[in-house]
């Protein structure tokens, strides 16, 4: 990186919106997960879409790799960039330019941060439902580029459900609009392809997304068990007595711990091997009775006791613990490498005895809360990793882990993405040839591959394809 | 390629050289005499592509053969009709895995013997195979509630016009892993590949199904329609009927409820009680039949189109299609929007609706039609910019030797 290439920049963003002294980039190199590092060239903040296309336009003129970057909540590694990279912030872009109540629309500038959108249309009754546990930090960027996911994610589905349509700058500066707002699509599902992939095919600079109706009524329930079987039994049991909860979360004892021994404290039993937290939405109704039919089949598991609440403030107290526990857990050591797999339904009650074989195996601190109701585990190591042995025996772990929900016939990823974390989990699930797809379809956004090089895509491990250039374009 | 004098010739070398692959039993002929291959597994199905893009042939993809009609000029026909098994079943899972071959009914019944279905009810038959259901994208009234067709998918498995096997998504409820190459195929038309199988996600079979119409001028159901989805109503299928397709005399607006007992019955009384509409439950036994009537409705033409409209535009956009074309046979969501249409017009009028539909920001996709009308045409059209270099990428990666005959976009766009 020169001075030169740093003038252009400011030329575009004015200079104070261009970082390039090394305390500076600091802050830049890491998201939320504490095993990867790495210092950007140059970091560049833009404060408007235009200055996005002109950043990119300028990049490819002159082919240097860059990487776009929400709030750097990910938990894989993706917002890195190495120093022959430019890091393009896009926090600055954060206005929510259209809400549409009737049609239930809104249309927003990456930036902005996801719990805003939510606050923004609730005097509508309207929420955006996708809510990761991260909503007070990460951006609608950030989660169309991973398909964040979030508790209410299992009745409702996730990001990739709710993006119509997208603005989107692609590698080579131009611009080019994919979806509609009705979220019938002009041609193939473009915006389908574009939500999830990791920032590696351009960046989105407006986002359209569908709003939902609050549900009319809503009823928490907690129930604590004594062994984590029986909990995940109840999870198996309530799906297939075909209710749908709006969200099904599981803690296990040390989450519980972690949380009950913290300013967050809510209340859950510390004896308990694990809590259920289940939530049920819809008409009044019809919330009455599915309720009555969940609180039969957690008893019938084993559960100790199920608290029910339907009250604002009372469901409050009972997700309390839920919503805080990462940052609970981030007290127990001075870092936490949050994992994220997912198994089958039906393979969870057999998946958590072999994290806890797993833990026992490499004496580490491992709390469970995750997304149960669709088998979407996020087992959370709390380690230090200025001991370099710990930390070899963490990423062993999660190695082994990964391994166990692959072989359960599970995914490496359920919402946190490949990043550069999971690269070399991909051949585990994926094929050489299907590998080569993938990057293929890369290369059709982005021929140079220059946009958040390296990550999601092990290119080693690629039966390689050749796009063939036809008259057919 | 060839030239048309070559064919019969070519055809029965193409025959020969398919028999030698894929055994007697795996090749036949179509009803004009095409080699037809009948592979019944994902790697047949890869070899025969590979084969065709070695020597340059051109494939028609035909599945059951009950929504496109098998038109389109080829050297040869892969059929997906061997591939038929239901492959697996995972209650606990809510997953099935199934070939793109299998016909929609007999999944419905192999599921229903678990308690389990797929919340997908598109137009055409029941014997429609699953694999030309999501090639097309086409969604039924139930999308209102369970969402569109690719909502259903998790994962899948493609040969590509070169024969490469791509195993996209997963088995799994919540994936991310890798780019979600799925939502490429679903909705592609076979452009950019022959699906072998799929992974769906399912949901266990509810125990009340009540559906209750109401008829009247078109506009007064779709204000009432707007006007339910304000409030707490939660129908699985809000769809406005034409009288020709509902084999009425008069506009019909269905609301399905399904669900448990005590939701649907709330439902169903709020509803009575709830504007002035008059509502007339559908006696139990004649619910089926009502909306397989609607869904084979939308065979009553030679011509469907899928018009991208909101709730909002519905009314509009009807009147759009009465002008410009004729108002034919038409199929609605009145409340979260989309337009299907059926009838026939000349290939000269429809190109005019895609424009007109294009300068109010309403998309047109061609769904079903004769082939000259989709070379013409192109199921898709009116591309904004940059889609169609993107798409025409995407299709020389999937399809290098362009041995796939799918018109994606017609001549206009060409
Ligand atoms: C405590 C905690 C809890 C979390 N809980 C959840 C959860 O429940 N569910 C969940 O899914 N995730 C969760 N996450 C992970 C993370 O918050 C999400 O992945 C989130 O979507 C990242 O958003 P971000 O703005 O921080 O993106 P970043 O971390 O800045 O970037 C993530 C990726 O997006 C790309 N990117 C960012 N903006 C754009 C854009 N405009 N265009 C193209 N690419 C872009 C980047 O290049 C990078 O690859 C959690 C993280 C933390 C720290």
């Amino acid at each position: 990186m020169n001075s030169f290439l740093f003038d252009a920049l400011a030329r575009i963003v004015g200079s104070r919106w261009v970082k390039h002294r090394r305390g500076e980039l600091a802050t830049y190199s890491m998201d939320g997960l504490p095993t990867h590092e790495a210092i950007p060239g140059v970091v560049v903040m833009p404060g408007s879409p235009h200055e996005v296309r002109e950043l990119v336009r300028l990049l490819h003129l002159i082919q240097v790799p860059f990487v776009a970057r929400g709030a750097g909540t990910g938990l894989s590694g993706g917002a890195l960039a190495e120093e022959d990279a430019v890091l393009i912030t896009l926090t600055r872009l954060n206005r929510i330019l259209r809400v549409d109540g009737v049609r239930r629309r809104a249309s927003v500038e990456p930036g902005v941060v996801n719990a805003r959108l939510s606050e923004a249309v609730a005097p509508l009754g309207l929420q955006y439902v996708p809510d990761p546990s991260s909503q007070a930090a990460c951006t609608i960027g950030g989660n169309v580029a991973e398909n964040a996911g979030g508790p209410h994610c299992l009745k409702y589905g996730v990001t990739t459900n709710h993006i119509v349509s997208l603005e989107v700058v692609l590698p080579d500066g131009s611009v080019t609009r994919l979806g509609s707002e009705q979220g019938e699509p002009w041609g193939p599902d473009l915006v389908g392809l574009f939500v999830g992939s990791e920032g590696m095919f351009g960046i989105a600079t407006e986002i359209t997304v569908r709003l939902e109706q609050m549900p009319e009524s809503v009823r928490t329930m907690l129930a604590d068990f004594t062994t984590v079987r029986a909990a995940s039994e109840a999870v198996s049991s309530i799906i297939s007595a075909g209710i749908v909860p709006a969200a099904l979360e599981m803690m296990d004892q040390a989450c519980v711990a972690a949380v009950e021994a913290s300013i967050y404290a809510a209340g859950y039993p510390t004896d308990a091997a694990a809590v259920l937290l289940v939530e049920l939405d819809g008409q009044s109704e019809a919330v009455g009775g599915e309720a009555q039919t969940v609180e039969n089949i957690l008893l019938e598991s084993g559960a100790r006791a199920v608290r029910s609440a339907s009250a604002l403030g009372d469901r409050a107290r009972l997700w309390q613990g839920r919503k805080k526990a990462f940052g609970a857990m981030g007290r127990i050591a001075p870092d936490l490498a949050v994992q994220d797999a997912v198994v089958p339904r039906s393979a969870l009650p057999g998946i958590m005895d072999r994290i806890e074989e797993i833990r026992k195996q490499y004496r580490l601190t491992i709390s469970n809360v995750f997304h149960a109701g669709d088998g979407n585990l996020h087992p959370n190591i709390s380690f230090d990793r200025r001991d370099p042995a710990t930390a070899a025996r963490v990423q062993l772990a999660c190695r082994d882990i990964m391994a166990a929900c692959v072989a359960a016939g599970g995914s490496i990823t359920g919402e946190h993405g490949v990043g550069s974390d999971k690269l070399d989990y991909m051949p585990w699930i994926f094929d050489a040839e299907t590998l080569g797809a993938m990057r293929a379809v890369r290369r059709v956004f982005d021929p140079a591959e220059r946009a958040n090089p390296g990550k999601v895509v092990p290119v080693h491990a690629c039966r390689e394809w050749h796009a063939v250039k036809s008259a057919r374009a | 390629m060839a030239c048309s004098e070559e064919r019969p010739r070519l055809s029965n070398a193409i025959f020969t050289r398919l028999r030698a692959l894929l055994g007697t039993s795996g090749v036949d002929r179509d009803a004009r005499g095409l080699a037809r291959a009948n592979p019944d597994t994902s790697d047949a199905l890869s070899l025969v592509c590979r084969l065709a893009h070695e020597e340059g042939w051109k494939i028609r993809v035909e599945g059951r053969g009950t929504w496109l009609p098998p038109d389109a000029p080829a050297d040869l026909v892969v059929s997906t009709v061997a591939l038929e098994q239901i492959v697996s079943v995972s209650p606990a899972d809510l997953v099935a895995t199934v070939q793109a071959g299998a016909s929609l009914e007999a999944l419905r019944r192999r599921l229903a013997d678990y308690g389990m279905w797929l919340a997908v009810d598109p137009p055409g038959r029941p014997e429609r195979s699953i694999g030309s259901v999501i090639a097309t994208a086409t969604a039924g009234p139930l999308r209102h509630g369970f969402g569109p067709v690719r909502d259903h998918v998790l994962g899948c498995t493609v040969a590509t016009g070169d024969g490469r096997l791509v195993n996209a998504g997963g088995r799994v409820v919540k994936n991310v892993a890798g780019y979600d190459l799925t939502k490429l195929q679903v909705g592609g038309f076979g452009g950019f590949g022959i699906i072998a199988d799929v992974h769906l996600r399912l949901r266990a079979l509810p125990r009340a199904d009540v559906t209750l119409v109401a008829r009247g001028p078109r506009d007064v159901l779709t204000s009432a329609a707007r006007d339910l989805v304000s409030v707490h109503l939660l129908p699985s299928a809000l769809e406005l009927l034409s009288p020709a397709l509902a084999a009425e005399s008069e506009w019909v607006l269905a609301a399905r409820f399904l669900g448990t007992d005590a939701a649907v019955q709330a439902d169903v009384r709020r509803l009575g009680s709830f504007g002035d509409q008059k509502w007339q439950p559908l006696p139990a036994d004649r619910t089926a039949a009502f909306w397989s009537v609607a869904a084979r409705g939308s065979l009553g033409g030679p011509i469907t189109l899928r018009l991208g409209v909101l709730g909002d535009g519905v009314d509009e956009t009807i009147d759009l299609l009465s002008h410009d074309l004729d108002e034919g046979l038409i199929s609605a969501g009145a409340g979260l929007g989309m337009i299907r249409w059926t009838g026939d017009a000349p290939i000269e009028q429809l190109r005019s609706l895609r424009r007109a539909a294009a300068a109010r920001e309403i998309p047109m996709t061609l769904e079903r039609a004769p082939w000259p009308v989709r070379r013409a045409l192109g199921h898709f059209g009116a591309y904004r910019e940059g889609v169609g270099q993107l798409v025409g990428r995407l299709r020389d990666t999937f399809d290098p030797g362009q041995c796939l005959t799918v018109a994606l976009e017609g001549a206009d766009n060409a």
